[in-house]
């Protein structure tokens, strides 16, 4: 599909970092000294993780460090710094997940799609991470495909889920 | 057929339809979408309207809709059952009996929402609106008298006289650690300084507990009112909300309703015409379980990392940007109106000696209803795992019960008649906690329950202190070896010295907690440590190293699923032939289960 000389736009995504989409994010936050997290979540919310030009940005804009801005980009597991799948399989590993079978649901949806649990798949298709609890643990077992929750899983279910959402993928 | 129960005599009919993210997940918005149409095209809508409620409690059975006045029930409910559900309202006729929620298939159908199983014992004074209000409405909330509690402060008491209302109703803090929280308001209000905050601690971060969620969700109105009478109380003029980003609709609502009350007059500059000023801002907490810690917290807020600091000084005296600060969970916030409306003494009449009023807890795991409970302080677990929860939903034994999430302790089938109460928990090695409790049964390994705890305060701890980073480390590694049948001869020993060191050694809650799991699970199911090391072997089938692996010849239709999907190439057999999975070949992965359609292999 491209035609990229080196062929590697498709597994690296480069994308246009547009440094004016920043402007408004931080004139909001301008005048509040402890917006660091609210203006990295929005800075995220644009470009879908947090690329390194963009940490820069923050850190000039907001006369901080850049250390210590990639210190709480690191520190929270809300921000990335690595590019995400378009569609992200969320599979919670909350206690009454666990108790539930959580971990088997994790081990088929990894298996089907190919994906180990945490990794964004090459094409950046998919990535399959684990969270701790979405909070719906009357429903446990369950994984949730972007904001859409699939409950009361098991191992069979949940290969049929991964199956569709694959196949939904290369439609 | 149909039963008596709609009828309302010409008074207005409500359709409350659960909108908390489980039941909207479940596709409860769709449900909404049909009955309001269909009270549209009847023309009906004077006399029967649709609220989009927050969360009800039993969310296993959800989507839920209940009607009022009758209270009638109906679990499950999809597009097509909404749509009969609707007519039958429309048209006057009595509850659908088919419908109606009922324990068993063949028992009596349960007609109201309050006498199923799971309400029984239930009192609802945090959740008194969750399920009856649209939490997007204030005029619903003013209805059921929000902010009502803010006036008689403001109007009728001095700060002092709502400190010893709250000091005297005995309120504990519902976070955790269950500190007065009378006292922390007194400390706070005594710390000199004009400028202070109040913070409301909904980053729920403990696995399997979701009260904080469903209380911002379901009635944000209750919680800003706590920490406005809060701010009067302690001279605060700026509060914070610190819920989870992971929580959208939390956060959605939480501002939506901050917007409200600020046009209504009930935050803001000069609330309700006094001379109290108090603005509240939302702060999405960006994912890290040890900001749930107050001075994490704080630090997050300031936008540092989640890491804590040391106390004293206590947040009440220097706090957040080093300003004397009350910090409040918001479950704890959401009694406090309440308490100012109804007084102390009838708060402090429910409960126990030391544990006075209701908890909520989130009942999940192997029992028969899972979701949200509200109960009074000091039933036996007993009560709440069989009373309200229906007992164990698989075939096998109620093995034990997690309570406390991460920081708490497995208890034992034999101490089911502790009542749950700060103190009587503690004397068994578990907490209140947050308020998760997780039923297990005979197929949950309590070592792997326990390494499943620890992995995950591993993986949450910052770093800070060395006994947390490195000692759940090691703990870790321990058990994890344990489960893979490696365990070595005094790997016990070393497990519960290294767990006590580093219960009294870290710096802040969560590394002092974390080996609470280990340390229960150690004392009361410390044969199942013995089997794993000594005989390598797991009773309950849940660790794969330890099992074996066989394909049943009775079940096995010979259909090769297995065969083709074995990584190991260990399944031999032909198509519609029997199939055999070789011992010495098996990596004990458990691909073939997950594959097979029959059923046919099992772990032993």
């Amino acid at each position: 599909m491209s035609a990229n000389q080196c062929g590697c736009a498709e597994s690296e995504k480069q994308r246009e970092i547009d440094v004016a989409l920043f402007d408004a994010v931080f004139e909001r936050y301008a005048d509040d000294p402890g917006a660091l997290i609210p203006v990295l979540q929005a800075t995220q919310e644009i470009f879908g993780f947090l690329p390194e030009v963009a940490l820069r940005a923050v850190a000039d804009a907001r006369d901080t460090p850049l250390s210590e801005v990639y210190g709480v980009a690191t520190f929270y597991a809300q921000f990335h710094l690595e590019p995400r799948g378009d569609t992200i399989v969320r599979v919670c590993h909350g206690t009454a997940c666990h108790v539930r079978g959580g971990d088997e649901v994790a081990a088929v949806i990894s298996d089907e799609l190919g994906i180990a649990v945490g990794e964004t798949g090459q094409d950046l298709s998919f990535t399959v991470e684990s969270v701790a609890c979405v909070g719906c643990c009357g429903l446990a077992p369950l994984v949730l495909v972007d904001d859409q929750m699939h409950a009361s899983l098991d191992s069979k279910s949940a290969r049929k889920l991964a199956k569709r959402i694959r196949r939904e993928r290369s439609r | 057929m149909t039963v008596a129960g709609n009828m309302t005599d010409g008074a207005m009919v409500t359709i409350r339809i659960c909108t908390g993210s489980g039941c909207a997940m479940n596709g409860s918005l769709v449900v909404a979408d049909r009955m309001e149409k269909a009270i549209d095209d009847a023309g009906v809508s004077a006399s029967m309207r649709v609220v989009r409620t927050g969360c009800h409690g039993l969310c296993q059975q959800g989507p839920i809709v209940v009607v009022d006045p009758s209270g009638t029930f109906y679990p499950c409910v999809n597009e097509q059952k909404a749509a009969r559900i609707a007519d039958s309202l429309i048209a006057g006729d009595g509850a659908i009996s088919e419908y109606l929620f009922r324990e068993d298939s063949d028992s009596e159908p349960i007609l109201a929402y309050k006498d199923i199983p799971f309400n029984r014992i239930q009192q609802r004074i945090v959740l008194r609106n969750c399920g009856v209000i649209d939490p997007e409405s204030i005029d619903d909330a003013v209805e059921r008298g929000a902010y009502t509690s803010l006036r008689k402060a403001l109007e009728t008491m001095d700060p002092e006289g709502i400190i010893e209302e709250i000091d005297a109703s005995g309120l504990r803090g519902r976070g955790g650690a269950g500190f007065s929280t009378g006292m922390k308001w007194r400390f706070t209000r005594n710390a000199p300084g004009d400028v202070k905050y109040i913070i409301c601690n909904a980053d729920e971060g403990d696995p399997g507990a979701f009260m904080d969620r469903s209380i911002v969700e379901g009635d944000p109105h209750t919680v800003l009112e706590g920490m406005a009478i809060a701010a009067l109380a302690t001279g605060a003029q700026e509060g914070y909300v610190y819920v989870r980003a992971e929580y959208p609709l939390a956060v959605k609502r939480v501002r939506l309703a901050i917007e409200q009350a600020r046009e209504c007059g009930f935050l803001g500059d000069r609330v309700m015409g006094s001379d109290f000023s108090f603005a509240v801002h939302v702060r999405e907490g960006a994912g890290a379980f040890v900001c749930g810690e107050e001075t994490a917290l704080m630090a997050s807020i300031e936008g540092r990392r989640g890491m804590p600091r040391p106390r004293p000084p206590f947040p009440a005296v220097s706090g957040l940007y080093a300003k004397p600060t009350c910090i409040n969970n918001a479950e704890t916030l959401a009694n406090v109106a309440w308490i100012i409306g109804n007084g102390a003494e009838a708060y402090a009449s429910i409960g126990t000696g030391t544990s006075k009023g209701t908890k909520v807890f989130a009942l999940t795991g192997m029992v028969r209803y899972t979701g949200l409970v509200e109960v009074p302080m000091g039933i036996t677990v007993r009560e709440l795992v069989f009373g309200t929860g229906g007992g164990c939903a698989t075939s096998r034994e109620c093995k034990a019960v997690q309570i406390g999430g991460p920081s708490g302790g497995c208890l034992p089938v034999e101490l089911f008649d502790t009542p749950i109460e700060y103190e009587a928990l503690a004397r068994v090695g578990a907490i209140v906690g947050s308020g998760g409790v997780v039923v297990v049964d005979e197929s949950t390994c309590m070592v792997d329950f326990a390494r499943y705890f620890l992995s995950f305060t591993q993986a949450e701890s910052c770093g800070k202190c060395v006994p947390c980073r490195v000692g759940t480390k090691r703990m870790l590694e321990i058990v994890t070896r344990i489960t893979k049948g490696e365990g070595r001869v005094g790997d016990i020993e070393l497990l519960e010295r290294l767990a006590q060191d580093v219960g009294r050694t870290s710096l802040c809650g969560l590394g002092q907690t974390a080996p609470n799991p280990v340390l229960t699970t150690l004392r009361y199911f410390r044969e199942e440590y013995e089997e794993h090391i000594n005989e390598r072997r797991c009773r309950a089938g849940a660790c794969n190293e330890l099992s074996t692996f066989v394909i049943d010849n009775e079940l096995c239709k010979g259909c090769g699923a297995c065969k083709k999907h074995c990584p190991a190439l260990a399944i031999t057999g032909e198509i519609k032939g029997m199939h055999e999975i070789d011992p010495d070949r098996c990596i004990k992965c458990g691909v073939c289960v997950g594959h097979c359609a029959f059923d046919a292999i099992s772990r032993v």
